[in-house]
């Protein structure tokens, strides 16, 4: 039950692509890909987003939009999405398992792809004890692993999850999933990323990678087991601001490990420099911050296996600009316009 | 076993503010391994809320019953002959226990002693932990004895997320993660092959999702009574026994003879007596 099925419907398959969304083209196209993380407001302000748009656009090819990230309530990822559809920024929309059912799912799935959404990334969602609404009761009626089979049927067989049609076709979404290398169980995290490409998931973010040693050896476990050609993966990185930060993410964040030789780098940025001039401590530490995350986005990049980079500035998308540029990613191709294939009747 | 614990006193009182005579009823079963609701908690509670009453200058007059079995409706028709005298009767059973009590007097105001938490096990003394929902769908076959439904935050079905550090749970450090025990132990049973498998979602219709759930375990002993009221399995089934075979035909009991021995069989099962 693990092999993906072939997509039955002849008139859709006539596109060589599963969602024809700009990452699916940049990935299929073997360009190291870029993606981003854009943060929904606590609000209805669409200011707020689109001063982000402005920060991502053109430097990245498609940006997660995160689902009340942390179990917070916030802008809806659909609606925010279909804000940088028109802005001209590419959607990934997050979807976790924590705050709906398999019915509103499918739902939304269909709902965002209307409006030309054409990634999703399948999470199983931050447990709501974190968040503003701990006492809120969590869903789960699926995991991320069934969400992605589900995703998957929707797309490639035409089928609703309880089995029916979906007249017309389902909504045609590239897949993407998260993989934690370095949570615990260490040793089994190459096989829960194969188990998601078994149920057929197309690309992969993972948590934010700062041990280079570390991630090596998970990316020559996974290339051993043949993953890379299954999946596309898109290693995680982040700038550390400063070494508050770099040490929260080490202490407090599972499956983050900060070497202490980053937070050393960070921390020795600021020396030298007057303890009273914070604002020039925060522009050196946040520099140094940027400069390590470039040269470890050009070493990944000779990571055998890794097909992109993943880059989460929490709270600081301003910092994605000059990483992109730094590491010499700039300017983002530009896939030839192929064909999309349109959610909805087939012609 | 079925794991509670008291309520806050000042829940209670304010439960019972302004009623005069309360008869508080525990329950020799479950609740008494816990220490929750058993023959010495029902004393203790019952003697605690005349004390704080009589500091808060208020009238109130607490006896205490226990019966064995909260829960099956033949073991506290006894309770009915006094009921009349008391102004409420504080459940000191599980939740079943207190809706048995309520379905059975219903003309009596019966309250919650106790918060009903789960299935579960003593793991060391004094610690109940819980190890199933009832969901009615069992996967323990899947994952090594183990339940993730139970046992996972998240109830996931394919493995550990991301928030699993050190083996333990990030929703609660203090509690393994389950996936991480699941997978741990996945080599000495050989269970990797299984452990691949994209699990498909979960049919839910079991669990608590749908209308109240009942089970007719055996036909056989399900036979209404006269009066349309179903004689409980377990009457039933005792009376069965005693008569030899199924076939036997079953009457509605006015009280189960062979509780005592039974209940004292099934604390020794629990290694209590």
């Amino acid at each position: 039950m693990s092999a993906q099925p072939e997509r039955k419907d002849d008139a859709a398959s006539e596109s060589q692509w599963k969602s024809g969304s700009n990452l699916e083209r940049v990935l299929a196209d073997g360009h190291f890909a870029v993606t981003g993380e854009l943060g929904p407001p606590k609000s209805m302000n669409t200011d707020i987003v689109r001063k982000k748009i402005g920060q991502l656009k053109g430097f990245v090819d498609g940006a997660n939009i995160t689902d009340n990230q942390t179990g917070i309530v916030r802008l809806s990822s659909i609606g925010t999405g279909i804000i940088l559809e028109q802005e001209g920024l590419e959607a990934i929309i997050q979807m976790t398992c924590r705050d709906r059912n398999r019915l509103a799912m499918q739902s939304d799935l269909m709902g965002a792809n209307i409006h030309d959404i054409k990634n999703v990334l399948c999470l199983s969602g931050d447990h709501q004890s974190f968040g503003n609404h701990p006492g809120a009761k969590n869903v789960h009626d699926v995991d991320s692993m069934q969400l992605i089979r589900m995703v998957q049927e929707m797309r490639d067989l035409n089928k609703f999850q309880g089995g029916e049609e979906i007249k017309g076709g389902g909504p045609r979404m590239l897949i993407g999933t998260a993989a934690s290398p370095f949570s615990s169980p260490v040793e089994m995290r190459p096989f829960r990323l194969a188990k998601k490409v078994a149920a057929g998931a197309d690309f992969v973010q993972t948590q934010m990678i700062f041990d280079m040693k570390l991630f090596k050896e998970y990316m020559k476990r996974v290339v051993d087991m043949g993953l890379h050609e299954k999946i596309k993966i898109l290693a995680g990185v982040g700038p550390l601001k400063s070494p508050p930060m770099a040490r929260f993410l080490n202490s407090d964040v599972p499956g983050i490990i900060v070497p202490e030789e980053c937070i050393q780098r960070i921390d020795d940025a600021g020396k030298g420099i007057d303890a009273d001039d914070k604002e020039a401590r925060t522009a050196a530490y946040r520099a140094e911050g940027i400069k390590l995350c470039i040269e470890q986005i050009q070493e990944i990049q000779e990571i055998e296996g890794v097909a992109g980079i993943h880059i989460m500035a929490i709270l600081w998308e301003a910092a994605v600009e000059p990483i992109v540029r730094g590491a010499g990613l700039y300017p983002r191709p530009v896939p030839a316009d192929t064909p999309t294939p349109t959610p909805g009747p087939a012609a | 076993m079925i794991v509670a614990e008291q309520k806050p006193l000042e829940d209670l009182q304010r439960m019972l503010k302004g009623k005069k005579k309360v008869l508080a009823v525990g329950c020799g079963t479950c609740v008494s391994v816990c220490f929750a609701g058993g023959q010495k908690e029902t004393r203790g509670l019952a003697a605690a809320l005349q004390t704080a009453a009589a500091v808060d200058g208020e009238e109130l007059e607490v006896h205490e019953r226990t019966v064995q079995r909260q829960c099956v409706q033949e073991f506290i028709a006894p309770l009915e002959d006094d009921l009349e005298e008391y102004d409420a009767v504080l459940s000191l059973g599980c939740g079943v226990g207190v809706q048995t009590m309520a379905e059975r007097f219903p003309k009596t105001r019966t309250l919650p002693g106790l918060d009903t938490n789960f299935m579960g096990q003593p793991t060391e003394p004094g610690v109940w932990e819980e190890r199933c929902v009832g969901c009615g769908n069992c996967v323990l076959e899947y994952t090594g004895g183990l339940c993730p439904i139970t046992r996972c935050p998240k109830q996931l079905m394919n493995g550990p997320c991301g928030g699993s550090e050190g083996g333990m749970c990030e929703v609660d450090t203090s509690i393994p993660c389950i996936w991480s025990k699941i997978w741990g132990n996945s080599e000495n049973l050989n269970l990797m092959d299984m452990l691949m498998e994209v699990q498909p979602p979960k049919d839910w219709s079991t669990s608590r999702g749908g209308a109240m759930r009942r089970t007719v375990v055996r036909d056989d002993l399900h036979q209404p009574n006269a009066d349309g009221r179903t004689t409980t399995t377990e009457v039933a089934a005792a009376k069965a026994d005693a008569a030899d075979g199924p076939e036997a035909e079953v009457e509605a009991p006015p009280a189960d003879p062979n509780a005592g021995a039974r209940e004292d069989a099934f604390l020794k099962e629990l290694g209590l007596s």
